[in-house]
């Protein structure tokens, strides 16, 4: 007759990882679709009003940002705590928006260019008198499409 | 494989950010020419509301103290002015064409919002986003009563069509000094 044995030290197998590969890439295919780079490195900071009426910005190509916040820590010593401009890279006056306006639009396609959009990130603790300039600076370039953003409100 | 995949992954985790970029959309009026003489347009007062922001973010609705919740209604009220009042802007018939037909809107009204130069930008995007939510919530009616589906779920055509019968009309000011010292 055979004798069932009972094993007292019994071995845990040890863990198949062979499907590792494939759950990583499944995890890196979802964070690549997902992710959205960068636009550039901020120098001012901001937080954008709440709004719920909100619109999504399509093709990305077409969009230009205008940033509106005070300077972070590292830039606050040479420009103060006073509410700056960003365009891409650099501190700018209200009165430089509409060469980069200009400049900006005449480096896009010819079909493209009247739908370029103009998006407004500011703080929402900015003073109006700043936005305003802005807008102005705007309607001079003929960039009329413009972009508050902002993010969705849950409760009011 | 694991590893590079595992690389990549990490790099991704790191320059990823999930903000979507959405925003308030909004036409600014085009330049005026600087010959042209700015011509005060005669507004019937009645087709005429007036939103004013003033440096501590407080609301004047018509000449009213308002919250900003209370604005919405205020504005579909104002821009529907559904039974004819004497107060509210004049109804103009207009044909819409299928299946809307001939119908009574505020053809001429028009919603000035006029702000601070310190007001809170928050405090603005508040005002707009309440307008907008007016006019959107018209129009979605709108399009429920006549076509039987949601603003967002009508193709182009109808969309213009509805949006003929609620066309946004907010005109913004100059922004001056209002409530300063």
């Amino acid at each position: 007759m055979a004798k069932i044995r009972r094993n007292d030290k019994r071995e845990m197998p040890a863990l198949n990882t062979s499907s590792l590969p494939d759950i990583i890439f499944m995890l890196l295919f979802f964070f690549m679709s997902v992710t959205s780079m960068k636009e550039v490195s901020y120098k001012v900071q901001f937080k954008v009003p709440q709004a719920t009426e909100l619109v999504k910005l399509e093709k990305k190509s077409l969009v230009r940002y205008i940033y509106v916040g005070t300077p972070t820590a590292e830039f606050r010593k040479q420009y103060g705590a006073e509410t700056r401009i960003q365009l891409d890279d650099a501190f700018a006056e209200t009165n430089e928006i509409g060469e980069y306006i200009v400049n900006e639009r005449s480096s896009m396609k010819e079909q493209d260019q009247g739908l370029m959009t103009v998006s407004i990130k500011a703080d929402k603790e900015t003073r109006m008198g700043v936005i305003a300039d802005i807008k102005q600076e705007l309607r001079r370039a003929y960039a009329l499409k413009i972009s508050y953003a902002s993010t969705q409100r849950t409760s009011f | 494989m694991a590893d590079i995949s595992f690389l990549l992954l990490i790099f991704f985790l790191v320059t990823t950010s999930m903000d979507v970029n959405q925003g308030l959309a909004r036409r600014l009026p085009a330049p005026v020419p600087p010959d042209q003489k700015v011509e005060n347009t005669d507004i019937n007062k009645r087709n005429l509301m007036v939103v004013k922001i003033n440096s501590a973010n407080q609301l004047m609705v018509q000449g009213q103290l308002l919250d900003v919740k209370q604005l919405r209604a205020k504005a579909k009220e104002f821009i529907k002015n559904e039974n004819d009042d004497a107060t509210l802007p004049k109804l103009v018939e207009e044909d819409f064409g299928e299946p809307i037909g001939v119908v009574k809107y505020t053809k001429d009204h028009v919603i000035s919002v006029q702000n601070d130069v310190d007001t809170q930008y928050q405090a603005y995007l508040d005002v707009q986003n309440e307008l907008v939510a007016a006019y959107n919530e018209l129009r979605d009616e709108c399009a429920r009563q006549y076509f039987h589906k949601g603003y967002a779920e009508l193709d182009e055509d109808q969309q213009k069509q509805v949006q003929k019968v609620y066309p946004q009309k907010i005109s913004e000011a100059e922004p001056k000094n209002y409530g300063g010292e």
